[in-house]
Formats: C-alpha cells, sequence, structure tokens
C-alpha cells in the first residue's frame, strides 16, 4: 500500500536531521583532535613523524569516503566487533576528518612567519609553550574560514552512511520514498533540509576569508 | 679564575655543499661589546645564531657561561635562557600586547609569577622608555618602538649575554638612532653583547672589539681604532670604503 506524503513524513525525516548533526559533530570533534595531531606531526622536525602523517592523509584523500566507510563498516566484524552503522559512521567520517583537517591545519601552520618560531625559541619556549602561545593562535586565525568550508563538506559527506544503514536524514529519505513512491518530492524535501544546515555555514566561511583577506592586505 | 662568556671552538657550519662557517674560533669576555659586520651572506648572522642554538653546527664546539651547548641534554635550553635575541624583523608576537609580548616568556620558562613577570616587564619597557604602550599590539607601534619592545622582551629574561642580529636594517632611518641609543644604554651598564650592524657609528662608539668577516671566515678583528683607521685585509678596506 503506497503512503500518502504528508507532514507526517516530512516529520520523521526533519527528525533524521538530529542524526545528521550528531554524526557531524562526532566526525568534527573526533576530526579536530586527530586532524591536530596530523598537522603537528606534519610540520614536526622528525621524519619519521612527518612520513606517517603524509602517508595516513594521502591514503584518506586519495580512496573515496564511501570505500572508507565501507571498509571501517566490514572492517568491524573482521575484528569481531559488533557491526554498529553509527560506530562505523563516526569511525570512518573522523578519519576522513582528520587528514583532511590535519591538511588545512598544516597550511596554517606554516603560513606563520619563520620568524614566530626563531623568535620564541630563542626565548627558551618549549615546543609545547612555542605552540600553545605562540604558533597555533595565529595559525588558528589563518585556518578558521577553509576549517568552516571543510565542515560544510562533511556535513554533506554524512549523507554517505546512509548506505550502511544508518538512519540519518538521506537514509529517512530514502525509507520514506520506498513508502510514498513520490521520489521529486521527498529527496527534494532532503536536499532543501541540507540546504538550511549548509548554506548559513557557507555564507560564514565566505564572509570570514573576505575579512582575513582584507586583513592581511592591510 | 674569571669564566668567559663565549668560547667558540674550530666551529664549523654548513648548508648543503655551502660552508657558511669556517673554523671560527672566537673568545667573548663578560660585558665585552663585539660588533661584527661583513658583505651580505658573510655568515654573520649565522654566527650568532649558532650561539643560541637557532642553527645547528656541524662540527667544533660553543661553551657559553661555563655550558657547552653540543653537550646535550638540557644545556640548550640553559644557554637560551641566558641569551637574548634581537631581530631584524622585531619578531613580535602580533597576537598578544606589549605587555604580554614581555611577560611570556619568563612565565613559562623561568616559572616566575604573573604579576612578578608584570612588574618585570613594566620596569623594562620603562629602562627602553616606552611604558605607555603596554596595553597596545604590536601592529599599532611603528618600527624603532617595535625593535625596543623586542628589546624589552629579551631583557625581562634577564639575560647574561645580548645577541643582535642587524637590529636597525628593517628600520625607516629617522627610527634608527631611538634604536642604537637603546643599545648604547644597554652597553653602558655592562651588558655583554655582539651585535651584527653596519651602524659603524655605534660600532665606534660602543665596541670593544670589531669584528670583519667575509665568506664564513673572520678575516679580521681589532679594537675599533686599529680597525679603522689601519685596517690590514684588502677586503676589509673595500667594505669600509663602500659604507663610509
Amino acid at each position: 500500500m503506497i503512503r500518502e506524503f504528508t507532514s507526517t513524513e516530512v516529520l520523521f525525516i526533519v527528525a533524521a536531521i538530529r542524526w545528521t548533526l550528531i554524526l557531524s559533530a562526532i566526525a568534527f570533534l573526533g576530526g579536530a583532535i586527530g586532524g591536530l595531531i596530523i598537522a603537528l606531526s606534519r610540520t614536526s622536525r622528525k621524519k619519521s613523524l612527518r612520513r606517517i602523517a603524509a602517508g595516513f592523509i594521502q591514503v584518506f584523500q586519495g580512496t573515496p569516503l564511501l570505500m572508507q566507510l565501507f571498509l571501517v563498516y566490514f572492517g568491524l566484524a573482521v575484528v569481531g566487533l559488533p557491526i554498529n552503522p553509527l560506530v562505523a559512521a563516526a569511525v570512518a567520517l573522523t578519519l576522513h576528518a582528520s587528514a583532511y583537517l590535519g591538511e588545512i591545519w598544516r597550511g596554517a601552520i606554516e603560513a606563520v612567519p619563520q620568524g614566530q618560531s626563531e623568535a620564541s625559541t630563542a626565548l627558551a619556549l618549549s615546543y609545547r609553550d612555542r605552540m600553545q602561545h605562540v604558533i597555533l593562535p595565529q595559525a588558528l586565525r589563518l585556518a578558521i574560514a577553509p576549517t568552516v568550508g571543510f565542515l560544510v563538506q562533511l556535513i554533506k559527506g554524512t549523507s554517505l552512511a546512509s548506505i550502511i544503514g544508518f538512519t540519518e536524514l538521506t537514509r529517512a529519505g530514502q525509507i520514506i520514498n520506498n513508502a510514498t513512491f513520490k521520489p521529486f518530492l521527498v529527496f527534494g524535501t532532503v536536499a532543501a533540509l541540507y540546504f538550511i544546515l549548509c548554506w548559513p555555514l557557507s555564507l560564514l566561511a565566505r564572509r570570514m576569508e573576505t575579512r582575513m583577506r582584507r586583513a592581511i592586505t592591510r | 679564575m674569571t669564566e668567559h662568556a663565549i668560547i667558540m671552538r674550530a666551529v664549523n657550519k654548513y648548508y648543503g655543499a655551502f660552508h657558511a662557517l669556517t673554523d671560527i674560533d672566537l673568545t667573548v669576555e663578560p660585558g665585552e661589546r663585539i660588533v661584527i659586520c661583513g658583505p651580505s651572506g658573510s655568515g654573520k648572522s649565522t654566527l650568532i645564531r649558532t650561539i643560541n642554538q637557532l642553527e645547528e653546527i656541524e662540527s667544533g664546539t660553543i661553551t657559553v657561561d661555563g655550558v657547552e651547548l653540543t653537550a646535550g641534554g638540557d644545556n640548550v635550553a640553559k644557554v637560551r635562557r641566558d641569551v637574548g635575541m634581537v631581530f631584524q624583523s622585531f619578531n613580535l608576537f602580533p597576537h598578544m600586547t606589549v605587555l604580554e609580548n614581555c611577560m611570556l616568556a619568563p612565565m613559562k620558562t623561568r616559572k616566575i609569577a604573573r604579576e612578578e613577570a608584570r612588574a618585570t616587564a613594566q620596569l623594562y619597557l620603562e629602562r627602553v622608555k616606552i611604558p605607555e604602550q603596554a596595553d597596545k599590539y604590536p601592529a599599532q607601534l611603528s618600527g624603532g618602538q617595535q625593535q625596543r619592545v623586542a628589546i624589552a622582551r629579551a631583557l625581562c629574561m634577564k639575560p647574561r649575554i645580548m645577541l643582535f642580529d642587524e637590529p636597525t636594517s628593517a628600520l625607516d632611518p629617522e627610527m634608527v638612532k631611538e634604536v642604537l641609543d637603546t643599545m648604547i644604554d644597554l652597553a653602558r651598564e655592562g651588558m655583554t653583547m655582539i651585535c651584527v650592524t653596519h651602524e659603524m657609528d655605534f660600532a665606534r662608539a660602543v665596541a670593544d672589539r670589531v669584528i670583519f668577516m667575509d665568506k664564513g671566515i673572520i678575516v679580521e678583528e681589532n679594537a675599533p681604532e686599529g680597525f679603522f683607521g689601519n685596517p690590514v685585509n684588502e677586503r676589509l678596506k673595500n667594505f669600509l670604503g663602500q659604507i663610509a
């Protein structure tokens, strides 16, 4: 029996936004921690650390996010863990975000003038103090706009988690579509909801970028 | 026995195949003021940057206040705490106020309490004659003021030796004097100083010894009278002719 596309169905889809947001938040926070480690490794004086981080980035930038999701999802079973779509999606997206944020932040760290590092080294500051108080606060300013830009990509990327059966926004749309057979209407609604999530962030990123550019050329 | 401030023995430094410093031997006594000059690329900046190991050396030894840099352990950190450095491009921390610039290192590396660090910072900002700028950010100051803050920032670590790497080269001409005056004051107070600079009037006024470098070698060193009055080396004569 074919259901109608009523407010009940719309509400079901809207309610699934929370899972898109939760998954995005987990991936972004996990990716922020992982990305910081990657960025610091990439800018480290130790060659082995730089190599490992570069390899990590290349693997995750050089393969489709969907394959990463599959590998983690089925990998859980291989190592004997119960298959859980949320855990698999969260792990895969965290790794994915770590690679991209790591690369964005490496660029930001390297964009801080060499003299800043030299001056703090000459003042006998430890590596940790140098990073925490001198380099990272300056790098952060440079990184904010591209980081918000990546967050938009990440939110859209969570839609792939639908394929491993995690019921976020896109999967909720598929479920409703299977019951109503109104694909254009259903996926139009889904797309509009993504747009409502992402558009303000895109605007924010663009505004920060313009402000940054003005600050640099001043 | 009085301890030497700095002893450099047979120091060699390479950048790839380029021999940046060749068999540098240099001894600096406490309270001595040394000016190093020479054409660009002669290794003078590299030389002073080896003293706090901003540049690592390939061979030789450097001993600062009895602590051998190359001996490992905590020695490099120990030396850096006691050696202040002032750079050509100031290198103030742009996201911190002048006062915060001066307080950071004493609090973090000497573990000095915030209030004491603040008092020390204010004291040295007065010494370099800009106490009223304490709460501004570096970008709000002129180049000369920024360089004086950089000097104050280094002094807040209470260093026993100060290194100056072309401190006036990036300044507009009208600001050179205020920075040199600050350095002259410091010299009169007995600070051990090594200055890489082309300011020969400064060298005449305060240096105990002037060193001329060329192609990574110390070519000539002498007291200012002899250095300027009676230079021996041909390249030095040439150099002095060009900058006079």
